[in-house]
């Protein structure tokens, strides 16, 4: 029953689309295989929390391969095997076979119910909060992630830092997160906290808390990101956690602890400090300084001003971070790629900032529901002397 | 119809149009044929607008760090293009289908409501008309094609006003020929034409547009609330007021998630219509087939929160959803070893359009296996918001919906031109389609997998130069596709132009549609068939002994089909020799629904007179389309 309208079907065999979709996918896993550095990848998990989504991930990757390679060989079976070849006889009717219908139906049906009973229990465990962990409460802004450390501040108070989460080695880890601006959910968005060699994301969320547990291996430094859109600037959130050993923990709490010195009088540095908060009127924004929105414990100001806000980063030792402006610029000058950070700061990248931040990272600093760093219209030397009072927040 | 006055006199537009031939005739027309027509140029043009901000996307993500252009510009363009492929292509372009093919299917002469039709047609295109017009007003939307709130109310600026009114308009036109269909195959099958007689095409048809009925009010409800909290100030999904933001991620994937099925059955329909005519073979497991389409309309009302396994739910709400999730694969993977099977045995031709179908095979069992994954709920948090889930997603979509929507277009082409699409040009169109989508969408599972957040303006390089590598071949395969674009553009203008007659019956084919001249006739069928098989027009022409041997029959010599008894007691049969009476072409859909426009805008700029036009315009239009008399002559 050849139709002369159609053209004729040539006989010769050519490449089938599945055998591409095949190598395609080799070549991609092969491709992976040989990338060593992919520092937020999920395939390289760094802690239970990680490790147990993995395990049943490649459980699932294999099974999933499996039926893959029945299913398209199946299609390159049929459609090798019972191509017309043109002596236009009619194949057998065949409407339908319930056996095999039934076959197909429960035989997945059973797989699935298999994968279903360690995934709904690897659920319940990782919503299980470990007796005794550490919590630490995370707060998402438009871009860029708060941490405070409850009680490990001076007499008991909050420990408070920006951009990196710094954690103890092999530790139980909560996190309590929700999402604010300026200390109030009016004008706060949804986040998404997610460094994948620890855990698996969860939306932050503003007016809830959600949380994460995890669990920390050795001292290491891990890349993260926000991955729920969150606006303008939602590619420019980014994030990492270091994982210190306990001594150096202990240290770093102890750093973070102790308030920030001023400078010595007449060295560039005290004139960024004076800077920080007697800025020249900005155009535009009326009488704005740096303490209207940063913190730095310690900081006095010349007419005594304190800087105690918390609508930007807290800057108190913004030094003894490595990346600044919501992960997304090194502090330090890095020697081998993204990690790698050496002593060495990174001054001209902190000074273009200082001098117009909303150039180096797209935020709607002015206008209705502002967000972010405005530019503050000030001399490249006043921004040489703010950093110069900056770097010496160690 | 008896109280109606038959009117050719008084003013202009209390008549009825006449015109049913030539271009002008498209803007009063009822009929389901030329609508359908409307919708898939319509969708094209859609396609085209989203295909170029796909391509801007993906030139952005072409290397790390790419300044190409602006964060704004690039989250107004990726929220367009989901916005455009789902509301404005993929669904429309499953109303073209269904308005072309389901009378035509069922043995009837239009739809249901064939005025209500136009209005269908017409919401549609205004809508997508006021959806763009943002681009030009301050800025199009910005916020994601799901808009979550906060976010969506945050944003100064009318971006998402845009969002939430537009999607209401579409919404209307959806729901209205949601109501339409329903109606049309419940109501209006030939004789003979019994449920389970039906194309599978039909069947996924009314699963779909019951899917519309019972979730497009959902949405509805949630962007009214958006719309007012944008609008008004209300605080429906403001936490710091009491209001809640997982409300609206609710109410969207109530609707969401059926969306999906909506956007995917219909080319489910298409590819089991496709595959069975070239393989010269019944669908293999009709039933299951359609029970399949009917549990996953089913089920699919039971799954949404399998978006929201990161949001703020508890371990309770992640495992029950993580196992509807599952099962929901279950009558997916029935119909693709059926599809498989219907193949197996048969006696393939490959023409375009089943190297599409095939095609759609392969690439949606790909979405499907990965979809799977989602549902392992744990690892969902480590996949959900990477490009992983953007690979799935357009697996299905693009491998799925857009695969069977082309194979279907290869198909129908001759049903609705009486012309056959060049063949060569369809194969070089099949095969750089199929090539650049797997070089698109392939990459980005593993850049997914290698931490790539999706709908992110900057590609940082800190990720790693294997997903610098992976973003970079995906840009070359979004290149690839523009030049398959158009490739089918060409050979679909050509082929219009100057394709080759193609005779009613090209494809050997074995649904009623076929049985009919090509291009359809106004009236469909002069006489409407009685059907006594499923797959009836291949039963008239092949008998099928009991070992499923088939032999040709002669024609209008089936031996267990007498034709003419089954006429006799036809009461349409008369049709055929007199007047056949179709709907009268009106005014009123068109100058009812551009009321739309001043409608949308007044609810945006808060503009009182405005908004006092558009009411007494649709009313007026309204109350037009209620007094409208018929034609005059067509009394009877």
């Amino acid at each position: 029953m050849r139709d002369p309208h159609l053209h004729p079907v040539p006989t010769a065999p050519r490449r089938r689309p599945v055998g591409r979709v095949v190598l395609l996918a080799l070549l991609a896993f092969a491709l992976a295989a040989c990338s060593a550095s992919a520092p937020q990848s999920v395939l390289d998990p760094q802690g239970p929390a990680a490790q147990q989504p993995d395990d049943l991930f490649r459980v699932v990757l294999l099974i999933a391969l499996v039926v893959f390679l029945v299913v398209q060989g199946l299609i390159i079976y049929a459609v090798v095997k019972f191509r017309d070849n043109g002596d236009g006889e009619l194949p057998k009717q065949v409407h339908g076979n319930t056996k095999m219908e039934l076959v197909w139906t429960i035989v997945p049906a059973l797989i699935l119910a298999g994968i279903s009973v360690p995934t709904i229990k690897a659920v319940f465990d990782l919503a299980e909060e470990p007796p005794g962990a550490m919590i630490v409460e995370v707060i998402g802004h438009s871009w860029w992630w708060e941490y405070r450390y409850p009680g490990l501040g001076p007499d008991g108070t909050d420990l408070i830092t920006a951009n990196e989460m710094v954690l103890p080695e092999n530790t139980d880890i909560t996190l309590k997160m929700t999402a604010e601006e300026s200390g109030s959910t009016a004008n706060a968005v949804i986040h998404a906290y997610w460094i994948p060699a620890l855990a698996g994301k969860q939306d932050v969320v503003p007016g809830r808390i959600t949380t994460i547990n995890l669990q920390t291996s050795g001292p290491d430094v891990y890349m993260g990101q926000c991955t729920e859109y969150c606006g303008l600037s939602h590619a420019n959130m980014r994030n990492y956690a270091t994982v210190l050993s306990a001594a150096d923990f202990d240290a770093w709490v102890e750093l973070q602890g102790t308030p920030a010195a001023m400078p010595a009088e007449g060295s560039d540095a005290a004139e960024g400090a004076r800077l920080f908060a007697q800025l020249r009127d900005v155009e535009g924004l009326g009488q704005r300084a740096c303490v209207s929105c940063h913190a730095i414990s310690g900081y006095v100001g010349p007419d005594g001003e304190v800087a105690g806000a918390g609508v930007g980063p807290d800057l108190t030792h913004l030094m003894d971070r490595e990346m600044f402006a919501g992960a997304i610029f090194d502090l330090y000058e890095t020697s081998d790629g993204w990690g790698t950070w050496t002593d060495e700061p990174n001054v001209e990248d902190l000074v273009k900032w200082v001098q117009n931040a909303p150039e180096m990272k797209a935020m709607r600093a002015t206008g209705e529901n502002a967000l972010g760093m405005p530019n503050l219209g000030l001399t490249e030397q006043e921004a040489r002397q703010i950093v110069a009072y900056l770097l010496t927040l160690k | 119809m008896a109280s109606t006055t038959t009117s050719d006199a008084g003013p202009l537009l209390a008549r009825r149009p006449m015109k049913t031939q030539g271009r002008w005739s498209f803007l009063t027309t009822v009929d389901h044929k030329k609508i359908g027509i409307m919708y898939f140029w319509t969708t094209l043009v859609f396609f085209a607008l989203g295909g170029f901000e796909a391509v801007f996307v993906r030139t952005q993500l072409m290397k790390a760090e790419s300044t190409f252009m602006a964060e704004e510009l690039y989250n107004q363009l990726f929220t367009m293009h989901g916005v455009t492929m789902v509301f404005l292509v993929v669904m429309p372009l499953s109303a073209a289908f269904f308005n072309y093919l389901l009378p035509l299917m069922i043995g009837a002469r239009d739809v249901a409501f064939p005025r209500l039709n136009a209005f269908s047609y017409w919401v549609y295109l205004f809508g997508g008309i006021f959806l763009y017009s943002s681009f030009f007003l301050g800025g199009a939307p910005n916020g994601g094609w799901f808009g979550y709130a906060p976010l969506s109310t945050n944003i100064p600026g009318n971006n998402m006003a845009f969002y939430a009114m537009s999607l209401q308009i579409l919404g209307i036109s959806s729901l209205a020929a949601s109501v339409n269909f329903i109606v049309t195959i419940v109501n209006m099958r030939a004789v003979g034409m019994t449920f389970m007689r039906m194309p599978v095409f039909v069947w996924m048809s009314l699963v779909v547009n019951f899917l519309l009925l019972f979730s497009l009010p959902i949405i509805t409800v949630g962007l009214i609330m958006l719309q007012f909290d944008i609008a008004l100030g209300t605080s429906f999904y403001q936490a710091s007021a009491g209001g809640d933001p997982i409300l609206w991620q609710h109410l969207f994937w109530l609707f969401g998630h059926p969306e999906v099925y909506i956007l995917i059955l219909p080319a489910m329909g298409i590819v089991s219509e496709v595959l069975p005519t070239f393989s010269k073979k019944p669908l293999f497991g009709y039933s299951f087939l359609v029970f399949a389409g009917a549990a996953i309309g089913f089920i699919g009302f039971g799954v949404w929160a399998h978006h929201m396994f990161t949001s703020a739910i508890g371990p309770v709400a992640r495992a029950s959803f993580g196992l509807s999730t599952m099962f929901i694969a279950v009558p997916t993977g029935i119909k693709i070893f059926n599809w498989v099977f219907t193949m197996i045995g048969g006696k393939i031709k490959f023409t375009t359009a089943m190297l599409f179908s095939v095609g759609f095979v392969a690439m949606f069992t790909i979405g499907g296996l990965s979809g799977v994954t989602h549902a392992i709920v744990p690892h969902d948090y480590q996949q959900t918001d990477t490009y992983w889930v953007v690979a799935h997603f357009h697996y299905v979509l693009f491998g799925g919906a857009m695969f069977g929507g082309v194979s279907g277009m290869y198909y129908w082409f001759p049903k609705v031109t009486g012309k056959l699409m060049n063949e060569t040009l369809g194969r070089l169109h099949f095969w750089t389609w199929f090539i650049g989508f797997n070089l698109t969408f392939g990459p980005m599972h593993m850049s997914g997998l290698l931490g790539q957040p999706r709908r992110t303006a900057v590609l940082p390089a800190g990720l790693g130069d294997a997903v610098v590598l992976y973003n970079l071949l995906s840009t070359l395969g979004a290149f690839v596709l523009i030049v398959s674009s158009l490739i089918f553009l060409v050979n679909l203008i050509k082929s219009i132009k100057s394709g080759e007659p193609s005779g009613n019956d090209p494809w050997d084919a074995r649904t009623l549609e076929w049985m009919t001249e090509s291009p359809t006739p106004e009236v469909n069928f002069y006489e409407i068939p009685v059907v006594a098989h499923r797959d009836e027009f291949w039963h008239r022409k092949y008998a099928e002994d009991e070992a499923g041997v088939l032999r040709p029959v002669p024609a209008g010599a089936s031996e267990d089909h007498d034709v003419d008894a089954a006429v006799a007691t036809d009461e349409h049969a008369d049709d055929g020799h007199g007047h056949i009476h179709m709907p009268d072409p009106s005014y009123w859909p068109l100058v009812m629904t551009a009321a739309f426009l001043p409608f949308g805008y007044a609810v945006i700029y808060k503009s009182a007179p405005l908004l006092l036009l558009a009411a007494v315009w649709m009313f007026a239009g309204f109350y037009g389309w209620i007094i409208e008399p018929l034609a005059a002559g067509d009394d009877d």
